[in-house]
């Protein structure tokens, strides 16, 4: 589907005007060669754009900035095209900015205990070199293969080992880059300082602000100690309300696990042809719960664990006796994604983040809507963060099924708003939540959103149409989606 | 949340309103335990004192939910109770801050290199603007990424945007266990041995050193605890005495902390000891140090910088401001953001930045 406005300034205009200021071999400007940009991990969503950039370097992400600035034209930047929000869905009057050959490393600091990287460097290469070191960069969300550092930071990405380690906000220590307007600015520290006081918290604002504030051209992570040893208990119940009472029970007890993960029936129905984990098929959920740091640490924390699991009634417990096993049974988890895309032609994956106490309604209430959708739904989830991926399927060639899909996935984001939670743990909001934003924000905090967007780009030109719905969108969205012109459950807090 | 209570935010948007009217400066206040820090106080005092208490607290969550008034030690004392606490180890002082004040000064002790910031567990906040608008952003939830991280923004904001009026934090358990080690050492030597143990898989939460020692802090489980302790060497501390020397840590009650010329320098943790002839005190496993009295004529400021980090006058005379001075185009986007939530300029002005 066109998500964007028709084109403003020619496009021969644009590639002519960044050809004067640009290496020849760093734009795209063929359609076949713009194709591959067209979207993002959100296929759903695509738009061509009207010319690609592929900078190498700072000076020349400069330019690009300088030039669209100058004729008023939209520039979205993409990292490595992995997110699953539309947050990188080029504008069809734009340039598609491309930070892929921007991927060097800067500097591995093993003294400072910091990389250095520029925005296209992939997240798992930065474990990978820093491993020399014994030090690892700790968010991993399930793409780190192909993710950037940039993408990450745009969309301040979680991963499985948010609940010990944080997101990347907590991650970053400073970035640099430029405003559209082409002024460099450098925030948080670059060297390894931990703060600067006496200054607003940009750094903050500008993870996860999905390219809707300034380019980034470097950033600065913090390396941490690579634990030595990790070892998963995996728990299998007989409902997931059990399942989530144990969630509770763990972190009630004192217990912070380096990822605590649930995967429902259907999951691990869906998955065990394809990794052949043994995993218990009769159990409604099963825990995946593990525990890394020292010898020590690890033994005690894997005592505890099988401990509460019991009391907490699983029906199995069984602990990797190898880290091949611990690998295969990671990997169903890992895979429960192409297993969904492997058993319809298309899927739907969402990503509200809910108060633990709430996970065993949320599912139940999934489940009815399953059946009045008509369309299967398998959970694979954050269960230790309350962060959900309920994973809709559905064939887009079967008219009406992504429509419902759509409508399906904005129930579940209401009734994640409806009992205390966001429409967005870290995916983005990007152009796929836009409605949602409409139900989670008040018309005067949508307008704080905007604010703080002009406060970077006076003329709206970075990512436009992004993570902050316009006043017609939600009157739109109010329309179709709100029953009865009044916000469901008025009375609860939004928050 | 009853109609009573509601006065009181309906009576400080009212003082918000009529000092916008008649462009009348308003200095925010909880307990007053930070009117030392920052830039000079201005205006006519709004005592956010009585929006208090603890709104929501569920231990299996790991958040708290608490308006802006309630005192530290009220909270931590509710943590207490359920085995959790506040690992960013915000310092008080001399008294007994309000949680609105300390995140929005956003000051954080001796965890923080291990642990994180005051930033770092700031989930959520409701916000009362310079133009009278109460919002909400960030949640009561651990991962939330929709719309802008305007709760972080505040966080060390000193209420030049607004009244923080309520605040959700993320919470952890308190470790089982916690032992101190002291190592005598040179100041250079225990920066390196700070950055060398923070670089392996050790149970550290605190690294410090002062007058010729190193402490180390280590927490966690205890056989854990016990094989780090092993590990490090030292001689391990009385915990008391350890429990004692790190809360002076943290609320600057050492003797160090009392030099009439006080600079706080945050660095790169592994940075060499700035050319001073001033004994620094070290904390932050070397990421943070505290310079008293230095060399008079030293360019404290300048020397930070080429040192990859910034200075701030803590207490005595400074040239230019109490902090570290930003680049003219990070300064326009803080008038900007300024102009946006308090467009009238109302709220704390001058005491961020003297030009806001």
């Amino acid at each position: 589907m066109a998500t964007s406005d028709a084109v403003t300034v020619p496009r021969g205009d644009i590639a002519a005007a960044l050809r004067a200021v640009l290496p020849e071999d760093c734009l795209l400007s063929r359609p076949e060669e713009r194709r591959p940009y067209e979207c993002d991990a959100l296929t759903a969503f695509r738009e061509l754009p009207a010319v690609v950039a592929l900078p190498r370097t700072e000076e020349e992400v400069l330019r690009i900035l300088l030039t669209c600035n100058r004729l008023g034209v939209p520039l979205v930047a993409r990292g490595s095209g992995t997110g699953l929000s539309g947050g990188a869905t080029p504008h069809a009057g734009g340039v598609l900015l491309s930070c892929a050959r921007m991927n060097r490393v800067l500097a591995i600091d093993p003294d400072n205990r910091i990389a250095r990287l520029e925005p296209g460097v992939p997240n798992l290469r930065i474990s990978e070199l820093a491993a020399a070191h014994g030090l690892f960069y700790a968010p991993d969300p399930s793409s780190q293969v192909a993710c950037s550092i940039g993408g990450n930071v745009a969309e301040n990405s979680g991963g499985v080992h948010c609940l010990k380690y944080g997101l990347t906000v907590h991650n970053v220590l400073g970035v640099r880059g430029f405003t559209i307007q082409g002024e460099r600015i450098e925030l948080g520290a670059l060297g390894g300082a931990l703060d600067s006081p006496g200054s607003l918290d940009l750094l903050a604002l500008v993870t996860g602000s999905e390219g809707l504030l300034m380019v980034v051209t470097e950033v600065a992570v913090k390396l941490m100690p690579r634990p030595p040893r990790a070892q998963l208990v995996v728990g299998c119940f007989a409902s997931v309300h059990d399942a989530a009472d144990a969630v509770a029970a763990i972190i009630a007890g004192g217990i912070i696990p380096a990822a605590l993960e649930m995967m429902d029936r259907k999951a691990t129905v869906a998955v065990e042809p394809f990794v052949h984990a043994g995993y218990d098929l009769e159990a409604e959920a099963t825990l995946l719960v593990e525990s890394d740091g020292t010898r020590e640490e690890v033994d005690d924390q894997v005592r505890e664990i099988e401990g509460v699991l019991r009391k907490c009634g699983a029906s199995g417990i069984r602990i990797a006796g190898s880290d091949a096993e611990r690998q295969r049974l990671w990997s169903g988890r890992k895979n429960a994604f192409p297993a969904a895309g492997r058993m319809a032609p298309d899927y739907y994956c969402m990503d509200g983040t809910i108060p633990r106490k709430h996970v065993g309604r949320v599912l139940d209430a999934i489940g009815g809507m399953e059946a009045r959708y008509g369309l299967p739904c398998l959970n694979v989830f954050h269960a230790g963060d309350g962060n959900l991926h309920p994973v809709i399927m559905f064939d887009s060639n079967r008219a009406g099924d992504w429509e419902k899909a759509d409508r399906f996935g904005a129930e579940i984001l209401e009734l994640c708003i409806e009992v205390g939670g966001t429409i967005t743990g870290e995916h983005g909001v990007g152009l796929e939540k836009l409605g949602g934003m409409c139900v989670q924000f008040s018309p005067a905090e949508r307008a704080a959103f905007a604010a703080v967007k002009e406060t970077f780009d006076p003329d709206g030109l970075l990512n436009p149409g992004k993570l902050i719905p316009t006043l017609a969108r939600c009157a739109e969205y109010g329309r179709m989606h709100v029953r009865g012109g009044a916000l469901p459950h008025p009375e609860l807090p939004r928050f | 949340m009853s109609g009573d209570d509601e006065a009181v935010l309906e009576e400080w948007r009212a003082r918000i309103a009529a000092a916008g009217a008649a462009r009348a400066p308003l200095r925010l206040r909880g307990s007053g335990t930070k009117d030392f820090y920052g830039e000079a106080l201005a205006g006519e005092v709004l005592d956010l004192t009585a929006w208090s208490g603890i709104v929501d607290y569920e231990p299996s969550e790991l958040v708290i939910t608490a308006r802006c008034g309630t005192r530290l030690s009220e909270l931590e004392a509710a943590l207490e109770t359920r085995g959790q606490f506040l690992a960013f180890e915000p310092p008080g002082f001399d008294a007994d801050p309000t949680i609105g004040g300390v995140i929005a000064a956003g000051l954080s002790g001796p965890r923080r290199p291990f642990a994180g910031a005051a930033r770092d567990f700031v989930l959520g906040v409701r916000l009362l603007t310079g133009g009278g608008e109460l919002l909400g952003f960030g949640g009561r939830v651990m991962k939330n990424v929709a719309g802008f991280d305007i709760s972080r923004l505040l966080c060390g904001s000193l209420g030049i945007l607004g009244v923080i009026t309520e605040v959700s934090l993320k919470v952890v358990p308190r470790p089982r266990e916690e032992q101190t080690v002291r190592l005598e050492m040179t100041a250079a030597d225990a920066v390196a041995a700070f950055n060398r143990w923070s670089a392996k898989p050790l149970p550290l939460s605190a690294a410090a050193w002062s007058e010729g020692v190193a402490l180390l802090r280590l927490s966690g489980a205890a056989p854990s605890v016990r094989a780090a302790r092993e590990s490090i060497g030292g001689e391990r501390m009385d915990d008391d005495a350890a429990s004692e020397w790190w809360q002076s840590l943290r609320h600057c009650r050492l003797p160090h902390f009392s030099a009439a010329t006080l600079w706080r320098i945050s660095l790169p943790p592994a940075a060499p000891p700035l050319a001073l002839s001033a004994t620094p005190l070290i904390d932050w496993g070397g990421a943070l140090r505290w310079y008293a009295d230095p060399d008079p004529g030293a360019d404290v400021r300048k020397l930070a910088l080429a040192a990859g980090g910034t200075a701030l006058c803590w207490r005595g005379a400074a040239l230019h401001g109490r902090f570290h001075p930003l680049t003219p185009a990070v300064a326009r986007l803080h008038q900007r953001l300024k102009e946006r939530f308090d467009p009238l300029g109302i709220l704390n002005p001058g005491r961020l930045l003297a030009a806001l």
